[in-house]
This record gives C-alpha cells, structure tokens and sequence, in this order.
C-alpha cells in the first residue's frame, strides 16, 4: 500500500467535486460513493451514462460534474466509451488535441445495465481492451423506476415484483467474477462507507491502462427500506457481516483488502432494512435467514482456504 | 478511372475517397463486404482507418454517434435486422446531431426471416432522424455517401445520414463506376470541422442530457426537424458541387422521360432501374409514361416532388414496402404532399411488390400502367394491389402442400 497516495483518512481529498442539489435521494449510497470516486478521479474525465438514477444527475442546462458528460442509452454506455476513447486517440494521434485535453473515459451504470442489460456491451469492451473506467452502483434493484428485481437482487429480498411472503426468489449474480473471468486489468468492489479503501482502488484503477472495473454497494433508503441517516452506518454493517466483501481482482489474482475479524451475524444487516422484513414478522422465517448466514459462511471460509487475503 | 465493383465495393470506396477515420462494425449479410473491404485495406496498409468490432449494431450505432460526436469523420453500415437491433440508438445519435454517415443495405425484414430486400428496414427508420438518400445504382452509391458526408457536416444540418441500397441486386451486383481521384474528392469534402462539439479537458461539455418536461424537449425536437428541412437547400447546393467537381448531376428527386408524361411510376432504390427499362418499353410502344424517382426521401423532398408530378393525370406509386393495414408508406408521404394544394391532382394508385427480394417484371409493369391509366379514365383509384402471379400462387400451394405433409397435419387440412 505505500506506493498509493492514500495512507490514512486524512490523505482523503479535502476538496469535493461533484456539484450538490441532485436531483438523487437524500441518503443515496451510489451519490455516496460517486461524491468519493469522482473527488479522486477529478475533472478530466467523461462521465458516460446508461439509463439509471444517476442520469438524472443533468438535467438540462444544470449538471453537477466538473468535467464532461455523455448520455447513451440502457444497453451500450461501454460502447459509447469505445467511440469516445477511439476519438480521443485518434485526435492525439493526430495532433489534433494535446495531451494536456485528453480525458478519462468514465461509464457510470447501475446495476440493471451492468448486470444485465448492458452485459454484452461490456464483454465487448473488456475483451477489446478498451481503456476506460466502469463505476457501477449497485442498489440491487431496478431502483429509478421503484425498485423492482434485478439481477443484482440478493436471495429473500422484498422488491416492487417480490412483494410475498418469501420475497425475491433468485440469487445475486455475482458480477465480480463475470467481470474477473475477462481477464481486465482490474476489479473492485467498493462502498463509500469505507472511504479509504474506495479512494485507494480508484486511485489503483487510474494508474492502469485497460478495462478498469468497479462495482459499489449502494444502500439505497427508497429501494431497500430505511432511513435516509443510516446509509453509512448500514454500508459498514454490509461489510462487517460478510455480506459485501471488499477485494480487488490483479494481476490475474482475487485479493480481499478488509476481511472482516469478527463477522457479525447477517441478522444484524437483514433486520434494518425493510426489504427483508418479511424474513422476521409475522415470524421468523429461519430457513432462509440459516440459508443466508450459511452462504457467506461458506464464502469466507473458501477465501481463508484459497488465501485471497491482502498480506 | 473507371472500374467495376458491387454496390457493397462502391460503398466501401465513398467511405475511403471520403477519408473516414473511425469505422464501428459488425457483421450481417448483405453488408458485410463492405467492412470486409475496408478492413482489408487497413490490413494491407492501403487504407488508414480505425475499424473496431462492437458485439452489436446496438453499441456499434452508440459508438459511432460518440466517436463523431467527439470530433472524427464517422462511417458505418449495416442491415435489415441490425438497423432495427440499432434502432434506440438511430433516434438517440440523432438527436446527439452527431455527424456521419450510415450504409443500409436493405434486407426484408423478420418474420420469416430472408435475406433478399425490400424497403421495410429503412422505412422504420424514416423517423429517427437520420438523413436519407435512396440508391438506384453502384455509381450513386459511391457518389451519395460524398454527398452523405457534405450534408451531416454541413452548419445548417449536423445531423447524421443514411445511405441506402438494395441487397443483392445492388450490393452483389458489378457495375462500371467511375472512380475520382482523392484530390477531386478533397476539393468537394473539406476536412470534419468538429465545430462546437467534442469532449476536450478544460472545455467540459454536457452532450444528451436529461430534460424535464415537454417544453425542453419539444425545443430539441423541433430543432432536429428544422435541420433536417434545411437538407434540401444544402442537398441541391451539394450538388452543384458535385456536378462541377465530377461531372455528374444529382437531383433530389429524378424525373425519367417525364415531360409529356399523362402517367408515371414512382419507386426508389435498385428496382426503379426494371421501372425504367418498362418506361422505355412503353415509349416504344407510344405511351406517354415516365418514372419519378426520389433519391433524398428525408428530408422529404416536397418542392421537387410537386416540380416533378405538375401536370400529370396518373400516378402508379410501386412500394418495395408494406405497412400491414395501410399499404404502402411512399404511397401515403405522395398522398399527404399532393393533399392540401391547389391546382388539379393525379389519381394515385397503388402497388405493393418486390417484397423480399420478389421480381417485379416487365409485363407487371405494363399492367400497373394499363391499371393507372383506366383509374384516370374513371377518376378514382382501385384498392391497393399486392402484385402476385398465378404462377407463384401454384408454387405456393405446392409448398404448402408439402409443408403440412411433413408436420404431419395434413389430414386436418
């Protein structure tokens, strides 16, 4: 770690980027962990979005971005990155534009495009190696339009097409290891409840060339139930419970940068958040919450035995 | 210099005379040749151009709105199937009024699903916002994307083009084409001008953001609109260039052996050149008809088309489409652009063929000239026809035939 410029929380930038008076929910953790990438990734870059809350960050003639913006479409905001990076480079090649105006091409999706609809489009681009950053905030739900399932749902969830007793039948697709079985130049997973170790990941994506890709649990106080003030306090709890592992895929290696010392029971994440009431009223629902518990167990217990632990 | 080549080799010729830079790909018949050419070139060191393989037209649209959106000449191509996977993307890079130019090669569309063409492809994208040009030849399919590349970069207009032509009749089919040299074509396509738009450190630009409400939206709208009209002022001017540059004339809508005409056809794309050599068979038979032919159908020319119909007493509108339940597309744009005018009006009839590649023959077109001239005769217009011969009708039912003894239900038939 003592080549990054992020050592401890004071190295943060003190300075923030990103224009406030979004039109986002108070408590968004995707603006959350969007505040604390863009804060390192600074103004020259191109933001390059698919349908998705945070396309309504600009909202004609206002945007909130210091550098530059492109709208695209559901399906193909890493194809929108293609054309922009190609531009760039040909411009350059060229001498057209200096190096000094060349900008970091930024597709920033949720996770209804990234794990879904938008799949294609970014196999696409990391198997051309594309040079170009991917944020995806991750609310586990098709969020802007009232959070219905999506592939990104975890086991049990309540959503706006769960609403039964046994709530969103499938499991989370775990997009980490689809982006990692591409062979990028790197993966992360990121929440902006942990500053520290979102800042040092970016800041290791952008010393990179290649398919940068990065996948932020977003607590998301509309979509999941709960209020607003506790967003940071939840994004600590999805990380102390195991149920969002903080690592990074390099160097053709997965490598868990916070492992949890005491993993707290994922009761302790599940019971604040509203989605997941129907797992404890009218009654506790123990074959699910075991089942639960028992795959992140599972999980953790394969990383101690594989090592994918940060030395 | 003179040379023979396929509409997809005279297609792949207008991109590199044009000089493109940047060319998003992905393959589907009949296209294909056409980004097989010019990859090949790049290859071989003949051609310098950047071609990158998307996993879809979808993204391959996407990409090239934003490679030209960001400051590079832009070309691309497809088909049938792929326009259509691409649609969401049409409607979207143009409104983004990013520049460059767009091959169709058109192909009958799913379902059933076929390779040979007709107009149903590129009639569902009249609406999207793309400029559109209608080939006939291998000649004008070179020509048109210069002229293509003049007008999505001309100030007035900045928005995207497409160039259309027929699958195989045109695309596989060889024909002269006079080649111009680079310099000829430099001294008519000056270099991009990204102008105001581009993504550049230090000059942060929002392109396509969001707008709330139908007042924003409908500004943008009518914007892309009155840019699109203004294409048949620059269309002309283009090409006046374009004849004193290389000697060949272009008119936005083409009239053929018109002036005494009291009936003529109207088609576009490939097929017109079967309409023309009937116009020529019934000339030599002394009949008055002529062919009309629109080469710009958007914008859509509405002065050259009254300039090319005054005066005429009928006129038989052959779509190579078919809107099912309505009929023809061309047929009610004419319907539309004749309605409202003073002044007497020729009886429209009209006629559905080509579909999926279908021959129209010479003795349909003396039929639909006979058809035209009684509904003159009678001062009113016949139902649409869907041209089908008996012949085809007998082949038809025996493949029905054989179709249902080997599903197996032929006894309940």
């Amino acid at each position: 770690m003592t080549e990054l410029r992020f050592r401890t929380f004071r190295d943060l930038p003190a300075d923030h980027l990103l224009g406030t008076g979004t039109a986002m929910c108070a408590g968004c953790g995707g603006l959350e962990a969007l505040h604390e990438i863009y804060d390192i990734l600074g103004e020259k870059t191109v933001i390059i979005n698919a349908a998705g809350c945070m396309t309504l960050l600009a909202v004609y003639p206002f945007t909130p971005f210091r550098g530059s913006w492109l709208y695209t479409a559901m399906a193909s905001a890493p194809a929108g990155a293609q054309g922009v990076r190609d531009a760039l480079d040909l411009l350059l090649a060229s001498g057209r534009i200096t190096a000094a105006e060349d900008l970091q091409t930024v597709v920033l999706t949720g996770d209804g495009a990234a794990y879904g609809m938008g799949l294609s489009a970014t196999s696409g681009a990391i198997e051309r190696g594309l040079d170009f950053l991917y944020v995806c905030y991750d609310n586990e739900g098709y969020g802007n339009t009232g959070q219905q399932s999506s592939g990104a749902t975890p086991h049990g969830a309540g959503t706006a097409t769960n609403k039964g007793p046994l709530g969103y039948p499938g499991y989370k697709k775990d997009l980490f290891a689809i982006w990692a079985a591409h062979r990028p130049a790197y993966v992360a997973t990121v929440i902006g409840a942990e500053p520290l170790d979102l800042a040092r990941k970016v800041e290791r994506a952008m010393r990179l060339k290649g398919p940068k890709l990065i996948l932020a649990l977003a607590p998301c106080p509309t979509g999941w139930d709960f209020a607003p003030e506790e967003t940071v306090q939840l994004g600590k709890l999805a990380v102390q419970c195991g149920v969002w592992p903080l690592k990074e895929y390099r160097d053709g290696t997965v490598v868990h940068t916070k492992v949890p010392k005491q993993r707290l029971p994922v009761e302790e994440y599940l019971k604040r958040q509203g989605r997941f009431s129907q797992l404890f009223v009218p009654e506790r629902n123990e074959t699910v919450l075991v089942e639960i518990q028992a795959k992140i167990d599972d999980y953790w217990c394969a990383v101690e035995r594989h090592g994918q632990v940060e030395e | 210099m003179r040379v023979m080549l396929t509409g997809n080799g005279a297609a792949a010729w207008g991109a590199r005379l044009a000089g493109v830079e940047y060319l998003p790909a992905f393959p589907i018949t009949p296209q294909t040749e056409i980004i097989e050419t010019i990859a090949n070139w790049i290859d071989y060191g003949e051609f310098d151009c950047r071609v990158v393989m998307l996993d879809s037209e979808h993204s391959m649209i996407t990409a090239a709105g934003a490679a030209a959106t960001t400051g590079v000449r832009t070309f691309t191509a497809t088909s049938s199937q792929g326009l259509l996977y691409g649609m969401e993307m049409l409607y979207t890079v143009a409104g983004w009024r990013a520049p460059f130019v767009l091959v169709n090669v058109s192909r009958g569309l799913a379902s059933p699903i076929t390779l040979e063409p007709d107009h149903n492809d590129i009639l569902a994208a009249r609406d999207c916002g793309f400029l559109q040009l209608h080939c006939a030849t291998c000649q004008e399919v070179l020509d048109s994307i210069l002229l293509a590349f003049r007008l999505t970069e001309d100030n007035r207009v900045r928005l995207p083009a497409i160039v259309n032509l027929d699958g195989f009749y045109l695309s596989f089919t060889r024909e002269p084409v006079q080649l111009p040299s680079e310099q000829q074509v430099a001294g008519f396509l000056p270099p991009f001008d990204p102008q105001n738009q581009g993504f550049r450190a230090g000059a942060p630009f929002s392109q396509a953001v969001a707008v709330l409400g139908g007042s924003a939206y409908s500004y943008f709208r009518y914007q892309c609109h009155l840019a699109a009209l203004n294409a048949e002022q620059a269309f002309s001017e283009s090409a006046a260039l374009f004849s004193e540059a290389f000697g060949r004339s272009y008119q936005a809508v083409e009239s053929y052996r018109c002036d005494d005409a009291e009936v003529v056809f109207v088609m576009m794309g490939s097929f017109a050149t079967k309409a023309k050599a009937a116009v020529d068979q019934l000339r030599a038979a002394g009949q008055a008809v002529g062919l009309v032919r629109p080469l710009l159908l958007r914008p859509f020319p509405v002065k050259a088309f009254g300039r090319a119909l005054a005066g005429k007493r009928g006129v038989a509108v052959i779509d190579q489409n078919l809107s099912p339940g309505y009929g023809g597309i061309l047929h009610a744009e004419l319907a539309a652009n004749l309605y409202g005018h003073s002044g007497s009006k020729p009886v429209l009839v009209s006629f559905i063929g080509g579909l999926g590649g279908r021959d129209i023959s010479s003795e349909e077109f003396f039929e639909m000239a006979k058809i035209t001239r009684q509904a003159v005769a009678d001062g009113s217009a016949p139902p649409p026809r869907l041209l089908y011969t008996g012949d085809e009708l007998r082949e038809m039912k025996k493949w029905q035939a054989i179709a249902l003894q080997q599903s197996g239900r032929g006894d309940q038939t």
